[in-house]
């Protein structure tokens, strides 16, 4: 991968909750106006890393850098200057729940910009309209389905233009409708207006029809790197049992416990 | 030996809780200036905090006032006095159970409201969403809400007391049949602007202390349906035990 196109940059990060290690010595290199997918088994932190990566929580150690800022150092100000150029979708939408489909997407609008009311409008319903939304502008997120809130959320973030747009699990809980104008709509940005797209995933078959790149994560590092075609015949084990969706392998399964037969025929009491 | 020590780690942990509430409160009065200038959002939330508790403030108002008019009744009249009724209704209402009552019954509906309301954002990641987009959280959701509730329970603790008088009046005059003519020229006469000033001062302070424990109790609740159940309880606990205590300090404090 080309150094300078990165446009967020990840070196030797350590970071640990409660004195459990998520990342040691992570690297990584997002690279600028393409699609980046971030896999990797539950638990392996792919959520901590897009909070480091927007700056809600600082790593240990390491550096992190974006849009060629630090996020190190930054202020308070700064970091919210640079989260201007971002846009992150949730996993369960965070719609702001005391305000209308409309005015949840004319949020960000009304916060940081003068705009007249007509332009706002305009806007608000064109991007309503890219996720098929706009005849439900002026409903209340309660009214919504998940999959129907997830999109309200994206028009939500698409609407400042970002140059970074970040999908925390874009894909759960989809229809296959709504799924497939979501991985289009996500091709459709990064190649109309090159914005640089990290989606976290588990949808390997999915997210492999979209992504420039992929990371799989494991064990708070990068186990492997590359295209989707790439890491479909990647020579290592915990790839292969990930892509391949294996219950055993490298990846255990179940969490660690005594012995299966042994437990069920003790007399010990329920945990 | 134990018991000392485990003594002295609540201390230091209710030090450091208290510490942690008042840098909330700093930053919240950090934050108040540019907050003011969004009147529309303050506005909604004196409608949420104060409009919508309007209901159980005067019918509670009435209730207090009408027993201060029985047994108020019932006590003077055993010295011959029961002309000073409406004078003993209304201090007692004015100084002490209008500010009182009105901020217990403000924790209870407004300030679990508040606590459970910012929870619940937070456990639905909308607190994190402002973040995400570069809108200060502690500005646009949390300050709003509590100089909301800072200005709305003076004015209810008022009503509370108006309606109170208004209960006492109902019972003292016209069912036990003190003198109409006594019972507000007394009243007049006796209760002084140092009175009322106690009152306002308390409700004040409650207001600020219940609106306080709320938002603080409900921005800093564990994102769980559990984390934000415990935040509320606690909002009614702490809110009650802090205005019985401010409400002793400030009393001795206009003696």
């Amino acid at each position: 991968m080309n150094q300078s196109a990165a446009i967020i940059e990840i070196r030797k990060v350590n970071y640990a909750v409660g004195g459990r290690s998520v990342f040691t010595g992570l690297d990584m290199d997002i690279a600028r106006g393409r699609i980046t997918a971030i896999m990797g088994p539950s638990g392996t932190g792919k959520t901590t890393l897009l909070r480091l990566i927007t700056g809600q929580v600082v790593a240990d150690s390491g550096s992190i850098e974006v849009a060629a800022q630090s996020l190190r150092a930054i202020s308070r100000a700064d970091l919210y200057v640079l989260r201007r150029r971002m846009g992150m979708l949730f996993q369960n939408g965070a719609l702001l729940t005391d305000l209308s489909v409309f005015e949840n997407v004319a949020f960000p609008l009304r916060e940081h910009t003068d705009l007249p009311e007509r332009l706002i409008r305009q806007l608000v319903l064109t991007k309503l309209q890219a996720v098929g939304l706009r005849g439900a502008a002026e409903l209340m997120p309660a009214e919504l389905s998940g999959g129907m809130s997830r999109r309200v959320a994206l028009a939500r973030a698409i609407v400042m233009d970002p140059e970074i747009l970040i999908y925390d699990e874009p894909f759960v809980g989809l229809d296959p409708i709504s799924l497939g104008v979501i991985l289009r709509l996500i091709r459709r940005l990064n190649d109309a207006l090159g914005i640089t797209s990290i989606v976290v995933s588990h949808d390997v078959k999915e997210i492999s029809t979209v992504a420039d790149n992929v990371y799989l994560l494991s064990g708070g590092k990068v186990v492997a790197r590359g295209t989707p075609q790439q890491l479909q015949s990647y020579p290592s084990e915990i790839v292969r049992q990930f892509i391949g969706g294996e219950a055993d392998g490298p990846v255990p399964f179940h969490f660690p416990a005594p012995d299966y037969f042994g437990e069920l025929l003790s007399r010990g009491e329920s945990p | 030996m134990k018991l000392i020590r485990e003594l002295w780690s609540s201390l230091i942990e209710a030090l450091v809780g208290l510490g942690l509430v008042v840098r909330f409160l700093l930053r919240l009065v950090v934050s108040s200036p540019r907050a003011l200038m969004r009147c529309d959002l303050i506005a909604q939330q004196i409608y949420n905090s104060g409009a919508l508790s309007l209901v159980i403030i005067m019918l509670s108002g009435l209730f207090v006032g009408m027993v201060l008019g029985l047994q108020g009744y019932e006590l003077l009249q055993r010295f011959g006095s029961e002309e000073a009724l409406g004078t003993a209704a209304t201090i007692g209402l004015v100084k002490e159970l209008g500010p009182v009552v009105t901020a217990l019954l403000f924790a209870g509906r407004a300030g679990t409201a508040l606590a459970s309301e910012l929870g619940l954002m937070r456990a639905t990641d909308q607190l994190s969403a402002m973040e995400m987009m570069a809108v200060d959280p502690i500005q646009r959701v949390v300050v709003p809400r509590f100089l909301g509730g800072v200005i709305a329970m003076p004015l209810l603790a008022a009503i509370f007391s108006v309606i109170g008088i208004y209960g006492a009046q109902l019972v003292g005059v016209q069912i036990m049949g003190v003198d109409s003519g006594s019972f507000w020229s007394q009243m007049q006469a006796s209760v002084g602007l140092s009175d009322i000033s106690e009152g306002i001062v308390k409700s004040c302070i409650f207001g600020v202390a219940c609106s306080l424990i709320a938002v603080y109790e409900g921005y800093h609740a564990t994102p769980t349906a559990e984390g934000v159940g415990r935040a509320t309880t606690r909002t009614v606990v702490a809110s009650a035990v802090v205005i019985l205590f401010l409400d002793y300090l400030i009393t001795a404090a206009f003696l």
